[in-house]
């Protein structure tokens, strides 16, 4: 019953992941772009993944624009996958989605829109647990093909990924261990609070997966809500989490979590994530093609995109998101 | 008893939970009911518990009627000691920092086994839901309690798919696949508190809530359930306890 074909998940051999990093211009260079040229970043059936977790720090900009600019068959990956996931699958720039859960969140039910694209075999979603995709991403940036891990061992979650995992017993110890094939993106989304135009990110708040992420990946398009100078990074530089070398293009893009949040600078969209969602999961095909429409394939820009959910949702969710100091 | 409190059954559930978690503990929760009874431990009897958020923070206190959306919001991160990546945070799990592991849940089985991944066969399942989360490490790795409904489709016998393990076919099954640490501890429900047979690993009832007798538990339960031989009788919420769970959701998000 395994869910993965064996090459799916295998790692990159060493040395061809070496060429590659090798092979990239790591010099100190401005990358600043907007959303449309990094789009062109993206070929078609590349490995995706996706930072932040379910409604944080979502990088929903960058995804709006691969759909706008129709990529098709990426594989995307993501710690946890909520709304992100409905657009991808709907869509059709996605067919296959390896996280540890995907809804659109906890209080809104299952995602109608998941369960109509999975249950009619349209799309897949592989599932591994939660650490289980976190080490995977570590184990990419660590340049190692596995790491060993004591969870996901014995259930069903390790047994459908069939071949893709392995069993082994400890040399030293004699402990029953499961290895976690490493995972090495080909491109990393990522959005940040602010970055340099050279992609020196600063992260405010919750990391989630992204810095292994960073790392692991083959090429990191960074959208960043602001961009400070490299002097302003240069006077705090312990605050850097991902260093420029790892990026290949910096994107600002206020408010670039929309409908989602961005730590410190605005909530989610509540309203606009209950009307959707009951929009979406009222009607998963007719429903969600209307969102697309609506939301992503008639906007004239991003910008368009966030006057449509309006200037009071936008003042409620910055309201909301910079209170988080508040005694 | 002479002040007899309304309370609905998932305020129950919020405070049996909360009763069971004890002051000091390190306790991996979820949001919902388990976020719900560890904040009312720390507002009671536990004022030195620590919450641990599978989004990477560690000692949040939680803002009354701003109850998180889920584990990984900046709600979370609420007068925290720390904030740490996701991988971090559950590998504390691992390493053996934390004490109780603390979820809700869809259906479980005989033996402690979770499913939160499909209902019928996994190849051409009726319902794809959401998955684990953090949920199989999180049992995997450390005790759990979990708090759900007492209802017959959710205590099954066999659950159609182990996400988060339990004690897996019973015995010592658990630690011949590897997972030789943790386990479940408690399941409370809306009608009686859980526990496992200590050899067999099966569900045993420990607690039974006020005004429920065994026969209702064996009617709502999917498969054959005896009573421990230390079988006791739980006492009913306190309006204080009641009191504090209406501030922290006064929308009633999770506890209606």
């Amino acid at each position: 019953m395994a869910n993965l074909t064996n090459d799916e998940a295998r790692p990159k051999p060493y040395l061809e992941l070496r060429h590659e990093t090798q092979a990239r211009d790591r010099s100190l260079r401005e990358k600043v772009m907007s959303l449309e040229e990094a789009a062109t970043l993206v070929n078609n059936g590349e490995h995706v993944a996706i930072g932040g977790c379910t409604m944080s720090r979502t990088p929903m900009a960058m995804i709006w624009a691969l759909i706008r600019a129709g990529r098709r068959d990426l594989t995307v990956s993501r710690s946890i996958t909520s709304s992100d996931g409905d657009w991808l699958f709907a869509s059709g720039a996605c067919s296959h989605i390896i996280t540890s859960w995907f809804t659109q969140g906890i209080v809104w039910g299952i995602s109608k829109v998941m369960r109509h694209y999975t249950e009619t075999k349209m799309a897949r979603f592989t599932e591994w647990s939660h650490m289980a995709m976190g080490l995977r991403y570590r184990a990419g940036a660590m340049g190692v093909p596995f790491v060993p891990v004591r969870s996901m061992i014995g259930s069903d979650v390790a047994g459908r990924l069939g071949e893709a995992v392995k069993e082994m017993i400890c040399p030293f110890t004699g402990e029953r261990l499961l290895l976690l094939p490493a995972l090495n993106p080909d491109v990393a989304l990522i959005h940040v609070q602010r970055a340099d135009p050279y992609g020196n990110a600063q992260i405010d708040g919750l990391q989630f997966m992204d810095i292994d992420i960073a790392m692991a990946a083959k090429r990191v398009i960074l959208t960043t809500e602001r961009i400070i100078s490299n002097d302003r990074i240069r006077r705090a530089p312990d605050r850097t989490l991902i260093p420029f070398f790892t990026v290949d293009a910096v994107v600002e893009v206020p408010f670039g979590c929309a409908p989602h949040e961005c730590y410190g600078l605005y909530e989610p969209f509540f309203d606009h994530m209950g009307f959707y969602t009951s929009q979406v999961n009222g009607d998963p095909v007719d429903g969600m093609q209307a969102y697309l429409r609506d939301y992503i394939r008639e906007p004239k820009n991003w910008t368009d995109y966030l006057a449509k959910l309006g200037v009071e949702a936008m003042l409620d969710a910055a309201r909301r998101g910079r209170s988080i100091d508040n005694d | 008893m002479t002040e007899r409190a309304n309370y609905t059954a998932s305020e129950l559930l919020a405070v049996m939970s909360a009763r069971l978690l004890k002051e000091g503990q390190i306790v991996f929760a979820g949001v919902g009911i388990p976020l719900l009874a560890a904040t009312l431990a720390q507002r009671t009897h536990a004022p030195g518990l620590t919450i641990l958020f599978e989004g990477g923070v560690i000692g949040p206190f939680i803002v009354p009627g701003e109850l998180p959306p889920s584990t990984n919001e900046q709600r979370c991160a609420r007068r925290a000691n720390m904030v740490m990546p996701i991988t971090d945070v559950l590998l504390l799990l691992q390493r053996g920092y934390v004490d109780v592991g603390f979820m809700g849940g869809a259906q479980i089985d005989r033996h402690g086994n979770l499913n939160s991944s499909f209902i019928g066969d996994a190849d051409n399942p009726k319902v794809r839901l959401p998955g684990t989360g953090g949920g199989n490490d999180i049992s995997s790795l450390t005790q759990m309690i979990v708090a759900m409904k007492h209802e017959k489709r959710r205590f099954v016998d066999k659950v159609d798919y182990v996400t988060s393990p339990g004690y897996l076919s019973g015995g010592d099954s658990r630690a011949q696949s590897g997972l030789i640490a943790g386990g479940m501890y408690r399941v409370v429900t809306d009608l009686a508190i859980l526990g496992f047979d200590s050899q067999s690993h099966e569900m045993v009832v420990c607690a039974l809530h006020p005004g429920v007798e065994m026969d209702r538990v064996r009617d709502n339960t999917g498969f054959e359930i005896v009573a421990s031989p230390e079988i006791t009788r739980t006492e009913p919420p306190r309006l204080d306890e009641l009191k504090v769970l209406r501030e922290l959701d006064p929308e009633r998000l999770y506890t209606a």
